[in-house]
């Protein structure tokens, strides 16, 4: 079977006029289908760097980065762009919810993205924001709903279009305990299964035990996959 | 996508608000003045627009526009009959002559001196009276607004009485007497109108040699203007003109010859320029504070084309309801001063006008934030 990403020998530099920052400094991984896997490490040790090339919205350097097979940086532009709306799905640290949309609204754009239509998307997003325990919320704004609710909201947005990676920054640091728990309960339960692989970059010791391996990463290196 | 964009758009709501009033301030002058500016011109031949009748008028050479008088013989008044072409010619005098009122002030007006027997260029609308009623002694016919503003005799509370049918006012120490009451369109110096005969006209004004100000000319029938004009000209030396040339001529004179043109010009443009700036300033800041979720869309896999048409859409949402609010004000300004000195006129080609204006300026604050967003690298949507 195929696997969701490999990566090989990827390195990305990032340059500052002048002065240039080594942030990936040739990062092998492989991903599986159906697995959650953990990037730990130090702060700046380019793990925010190693998921968004991952993701497709940044480009390596050099090195190479599948994903299920495909290489996606030889992509044209615009077949880039389309494998990324159908195929990733995003979480992120501030949530990133769009203020003026309600909760069914932020959830369908992945869709909308995907060309389906306005009302069909909306329709759809209230089962996720269901699965996700916020079906009766739909209509709520962002500033209406609590930090933990407010990731909900983003796990379903990252959901629905059935994406095959999801991939996650810091998902529970802006939460508490409770609330960074039930989050990671939900991606366990909800979001990951056979198909799909999850990617969750964190700090937070407190969930790693949700993982199924951990890839520790320092300097730009990944030095320690476990198990 | 189309909701999405209208829904940030609106979403921030003083931005909004910002942008839309940018927009119609800027709209606002971009119409308004204008349509003052054109109000003024337009004033400036009406005394020629009002006196419909005759085709040709006939003046002295020098003559550059309808209130620069330069008077002629009263014997070219015959001249200009014995011309071959010519219907009938009508002598007209325009002149500015003092007018002493009831309480001892004085008052400039506009007195023209119509043809005795025909009264050929009378005013356009008699409100009261009729225009044979000049016929009788020492009368005159005044416009109303300047009976109601410029005529008027203020009461004991400082309340403007305007002058009626049968008060009488002086004219160089000749008395005159209000037999009519005529409504005419505005003119550029503002003045009172009063319409008297050719010869009681010449009695008001001081003694001159030469007091004949126009030769109002009809052509036959069938005969061509263009024609008859050149003909007068030749054989008399004067100068003649059809109606609309002499329209023509006042207004380019204008144009030419007075800061007007220059002064409105640089309203308008300061309109332009601080709408500009306001509602691109605003609409790029609304952008830029908007980064993150133009990051997150694109990042999700939203094309630049696709963002490109969101900001195109708000930005003609903006520019529509800006313009539309202008327009609107601008014509509500006009409605509430139509009674009023002010010279207004809204012709269509105004909406045009404003219309490109607010245009470019939408069009030149979305492409800044187009620009942006196009730069934009989707990777800063993991920055916190
Ligand atoms: N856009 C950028 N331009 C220049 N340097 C950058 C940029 N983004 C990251 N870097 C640098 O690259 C290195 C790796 O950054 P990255 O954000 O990937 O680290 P991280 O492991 O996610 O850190 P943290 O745990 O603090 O989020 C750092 O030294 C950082 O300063
Ligand atoms: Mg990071």
């Amino acid at each position: 079977m195929v696997d969701a990403v490999r990566c090989e020998k990827l390195v990305k530099i990032y340059d500052t006029g002048g002065q240039k920052v080594v942030a990936l400094n040739g990062i092998d991984l492989t991903i599986k289908l159906g697995e959650l896997m953990m990037l730990v490490g130090p702060s700046g040790c380019g793990k925010t760097t190693l998921i968004s090339v991952i993701a497709g919205i940044l480009d390596q350097d050099s090195g190479i980065c599948e994903l299920f097979g495909e290489n996606v940086n030889a992509m044209r532009s615009k077949d880039k762009l389309q494998f990324r709306a159908k195929n990733i799905g995003f979480v992120f640290q501030a949530f990133n919810l769009l203020p003026s949309l309600n909760a069914a609204e932020n959830v369908s754009i992945p869709l909308i993205i995907n060309g389906v239509k306005r009302a069909e998307a909306e329709r759809k997003a209230i089962k996720v924001l269901e699965q996700v325990g916020l079906g009766d919320r739909w209509k709520s704004f962002p500033s209406q709903l609590s930090g933990g609710q407010q990731q909900r909201v983003a796990i379903a947005r990252a959901l629905i279009h059935s994406p095959r990676l999801i991939v996650c920054d810091e998902p529970t640091s802006a939460l508490d305990h409770v609330s960074g728990h039930n989050v990671m309960n939900l991606l366990k339960e909800v979001a990951l299964h056979e198909d799909r692989a999850l990617v969750i970059v964190t700090h937070d010791a407190r969930i790693f035990e949700f993982a199924d391996r951990i890839a520790q990463m320092d300097d730009g290196h990944v030095v320690k996959v476990t198990p | 996508m189309n909701h999405i964009a209208l829904k940030m758009l609106m979403g921030d709501t003083g931005k909004y608000l910002g942008i839309v009033m940018g927009l119609t301030f800027a709209s606002l002058i971009m119409t308004q003045q204008p349509a003052i500016f054109m109000g003024i011109l337009a004033r400036t031949y009406s005394f020629i627009s009002d006196t419909g009748l005759p085709d040709i008028w006939v003046m002295d050479e020098k003559v550059q526009f309808v209130d620069d008088i330069k008077p002629l013989q009263d014997t070219e008044l015959y001249r200009v009959r014995g011309i071959s072409g010519v219907a009938w010619a009508m002598p007209m005098y325009k002149g500015l002559l003092k007018a002493r009122l009831a309480d001892g002030a004085f008052q400039t007006c506009n007195v023209i001196g119509l043809d005795d027997t025909t009264l050929i260029g009378g005013p356009p609308i008699m409100l009261q009276g009729n225009i044979s009623d000049l016929r009788r002694s020492d009368g005159v016919i005044i416009d109303i607004d300047g009976l109601n503003e410029k005529l008027s005799k203020l009461d004991a509370d400082g309340k403007k009485i305007p002058l009626k049918i049968g008060d009488s006012l002086e004219l160089n120490d000749h008395r005159a007497i209000i037999v009519g009451i005529a409504k005419v369109t505005r003119t550029f110096q503002s003045q009172p109108v009063i319409y008297t005969t050719y010869s009681r006209a010449k009695s008001y004004a001081p003694k001159e040699r030469k007091l004949l100000s126009f030769v109002l000319v009809k052509a036959i029938k069938g005969q061509d203007l263009d024609e008859l004009t050149r003909r007068i000209r030749e054989k008399t030396g004067l100068a003649a003109y059809t109606q609309q040339e002499f329209m023509d001529i006042t207004y380019n004179y204008f144009i030419k010859n007075t800061g007007i043109p220059i002064n409105f010009g640089i309203s308008v443009l300061l309109g332009f320029i601080v709408g500009a700036a306001i509602a691109g300033q605003t609409f790029y800041s609304f952008t830029l504070e908007n980064i993150r979720q133009f990051g997150v869309l694109k990042a999700m896999g939203t094309s630049n084309w696709t963002l490109l048409r969101m900001i195109l859409l708000q930005a003609v949402l903006v520019g529509s309801i800006g313009y539309g609010m202008g327009v609107g004000l601008t014509a509500l300004f006009g409605y509430a001063m139509r009674h009023t000195i002010l010279a207004f006129k809204f012709p269509w080609q105004l909406l045009v006008f404003s219309g490109a204006g607010v245009s470019i300026i939408c069009m030149l604050a979305a492409f800044i934030s187009i620009l942006k967003v196009m730069r934009l690298e989707p990777a800063i949507v993991f920055k916190s």
